[in-house]
């Protein structure tokens, strides 16, 4: 009785807390200073899209978030946990925040079953019966549960972002990082992946997505960010974004990306 | 209607290719006489190729095989060939079949050494074909130590105890590296199977066969080893000796613990400094200056592992090729999906890396298995020192081409078959990557 009480309070807890908070925080590559002073909260079931020219630190600023890079200085805190050297903290938070690739980064030697239900079995120790279960209900989610028993190499780019979709959901993330999900895609395929992340923000889910596709932006992000030079320029909800920038930088850019 | 504009109002149909394609006649046309250069070639290699044979074949023919010495062959072919027919003679090999293929082993214990091998057979099965039932794997595991037992014969304790011993460390280790981390699964595993051999296995095997039963079967003493058998026995235990440690020593050298690596590094690049032969001739001579005096350390036991450690160094720069090739995405993936580095390393890693380096690992393992014929430097008696030691017998002295070409067919049989292995299962991994 006692038990469930605590549980119930942590979960509260949980609740109230935001999915990502980061402050003050400092990278470098070498002497490259390429990430500087970040602060971002964002809170349960945010959808937030981080946009900018090449080489202005985002796709870093999320790989920070679940340590695929390190930070130097400041502090990174995910579902109440602080990112340090920590190594059980890390992994316990590469467990909870699932992630998707530019170029899918599907296992090529385990079909897209096992792709699905590899961590699920090794990390989160479930039955292999039931993560099977689970992998077909996201592989449902995502439109291709036919193709389950294939080797991502027999699958169009499309179908590989869709299953890297699938594969992050199996393991229950709280939050889903896409770094440029759609960039290495012919253009028939985007629509299909956009598609899928739409559906997805639709249930909730908290998500930081690097991506240049602003009519998937102003569909579904609650906050757009536009970072340049490693800092964080201007942020604010996608029409005012959009319709109103503030800074040069961000009118320079959109009006690039816009223009034609 | 503009000339730049055009409709398609039906889609094409796929038909079937013209009928030279897939015939002998045009298989021949598109490889052998595709143009004028490539048919000169064809004529003239075919014409190599017939006057090869046409030296070799009446040699590897016209021969003797009841001969009981040299001089009796080269009496014996031309009587029966006519004058001048200069064949082989096989009787050579005919006579002494038995003493390449088991050396000196003793005659009435031939049984063990075959069945030792057709047991290798069947541990190796489970191994090299997946699709075989898993519970076979464990006779693999057993099988080392059975076939220690069978060839050197002696009581069954101490191959049991070894294996008792390895067992109960490897379980210690599962169980503390689930409870108090990693490392310390490690140490006091070691430490546990270290003190085993030491000071448990011998006793143990001393008291249980005074006390309760020897359980034992004749010995055979190294000394007596030879020929084939020799060979297998060093190649077979380096090969499987050489791909796990190969493995840790890839993933060392790309470890972030600089200490791990400096130590894998300096070992590669020591043992793939230094030529085979020295280490050989470390192994038989000089290793017994530096340990204590009195200690009957086995020739072939300390021949293996020198064969072992230098097949690893080479089989770890194979893999670390194969690491390297992985995309860095591979790595990434696994990281973001939670799983730590040993369970990265084994299920997504390693195969991938495995697999991309096979040809080179196997091209390794053929190098070490023909490498055994360097121990008959150092005196042990492998097919190339059993060869000498038959040319210095007066029946068979002056005979040359007959064993060296029987030697190298059988080790050919051994060799193609290990490179059709890596290709079928070459193919058999490819899913359509790439």
């Amino acid at each position: 009785m006692e038990e469930k009480v605590l549980e119930k309070k942590a979960n509260s807890e949980q609740d109230s807390q935001p999915a990502v908070a980061i402050t003050n925080m400092n990278k470098w590559f070498g002497k490259f200073h390429v990430l500087r002073d970040i602060n971002l909260t964002v809170n349960n079931g945010e959808r937030i899209v981080i946009c900018g020219p090449s080489g202005s630190g985002k796709s870093t600023l999320i790989r920070c978030i679940n340590r695929l890079e390190e930070h130097q200085s400041g502090s990174i805190i995910v579902e109440g946990t602080e990112l340090s050297s920590d190594l059980k903290n890390i992994d316990l938070i590469r467990s909870e925040v699932g992630m998707c690739f530019q170029h899918f980064n599907l296992f090529p030697h385990l079909s897209v079953m096992e792709n699905c239900t590899l961590a699920p079995i090794w990390v989160r120790k479930v039955p292999r019966h039931e993560a099977e279960k689970t992998a077909m209900h996201f592989l449902e989610k995502v439109k291709i549960p036919e193709q389950a028993y294939k080797y991502p190499g027999q699958l169009s780019g499309g179908q590989q972002q869709r299953v890297a979709i699938a594969r992050s959901l199996c393991m229950r993330p709280r939050i889903m990082l896409f770094d440029e999900p759609t960039s290495a895609l012919d253009p028939e395929m985007i629509k299909e992946v956009l598609d899928t992340m739409i559906e997805l923000a639709e249930d909730g889910m908290t998500m930081l997505c690097v991506t240049h596709e602003m009519g998937f932006a102003r569909q579904v992000a609650n906050r757009v960010i536009f970072m340049d030079e490693g800092q964080i320029v201007e942020s604010n909800e996608p029409e005012e974004f959009f319709n109103n920038p503030q800074s040069n930088r961000t009118k320079l850019f959109l009006s690039q990306i816009l223009g034609h | 209607m503009s000339d730049s504009s055009f409709v398609r109002t039906e889609m094409l149909k796929s038909e079937a290719p013209p009928t030279m394609e897939g015939s002998v006649l045009g298989w021949i046309r598109n490889n052998l006489f595709s143009g004028p250069w490539n048919s000169l070639l064809t004529i003239v290699f075919g014409l190599l190729i017939v006057y090869v044979l046409a030296e070799m074949l009446p040699w590897v023919f016209l021969s003797s095989w009841t001969a009981t010495s040299l001089r009796e062959c080269r009496e014996i072919i031309p009587l029966t060939y006519g004058e001048g027919t200069t064949g082989a003679c096989w009787a050579v090999i005919r006579e002494r079949y038995l003493q390449l293929f088991y050396g000196f082993y003793p005659r009435e214990l031939y049984w063990r050494v075959n069945l030792t091998f057709v047991l290798m057979l069947v541990a190796l099965a489970p191994i090299l074909f997946p699709n075989l039932p898993r519970q076979l794997l464990y006779f693999s595991g057993v099988y080392p130590f059975l076939g220690y037992w069978l060839l050197w014969g002696g009581t069954i304790w101490t191959p049991t105890l070894t294996l008792a011993g390895l067992i109960v460390g490897y379980l210690l280790f599962n169980f503390l590296s689930e409870k108090r981390g990693l490392l310390i699964g490690v140490i006091v595993g070691t430490l546990l199977i270290i003190f085993w051999f030491l000071f448990g296995v011998i006793p143990i095997t001393v008291f249980l066969s005074e006390n309760v039963t020897p359980l034992a079967i004749e010995i055979v003493e190294s000394e007596q080893f030879g020929g084939f058998t020799l060979s297998v026995i060093i190649g077979a235990t380096g090969i499987a000796a050489s791909l796990p440690i190969g493995i840790l020593l890839a993933l060392g050298r790309k470890s972030d613990l600089l200490i791990v690596k400096s130590l894998c590094v300096g070992f590669i690049e020591f043992i793939r400094g230094v030529p085979l032969i020295t280490l050989l001739f470390v192994a038989s001579t000089l290793l017994n200056y530096f340990l204590p005096p009195g200690t009957n350390f086995d020739i072939i036991l300390r021949v293996v592992i020198m064969v072992t450690l230098f097949a690893s160094a080479y089989m770890a720069e194979v893999i670390r090729g194969g690491l390297a090739a992985l995309p860095k995405g591979q790595y990434e993936a696994g990281d973001a999906l939670g799983l730590d580095y040993w369970k990265s390393m084994r299920l997504i890693v390693l195969p991938q890396a495995l697999k991309i380096s096979i040809p080179g690992i196997v091209s390794t393992f053929i190098g070490l298995f023909k490498d055994t014929t360097l121990v008959s430097i150092i005196g042990l008696l492998d097919p190339i020192g059993l060869s000498k030691a038959i040319r210095s017998d007066t029946a068979w002295n002056g005979i040359v081409w007959e064993l060296y070409a029987f030697v190298a067919a059988v080790f050919f049989i051994f060799c193609f078959a290990m490179s059709r292995y890596s290709i079928y299962l070459e193919k058999k991994l490819e899913t359509g990557h790439r």
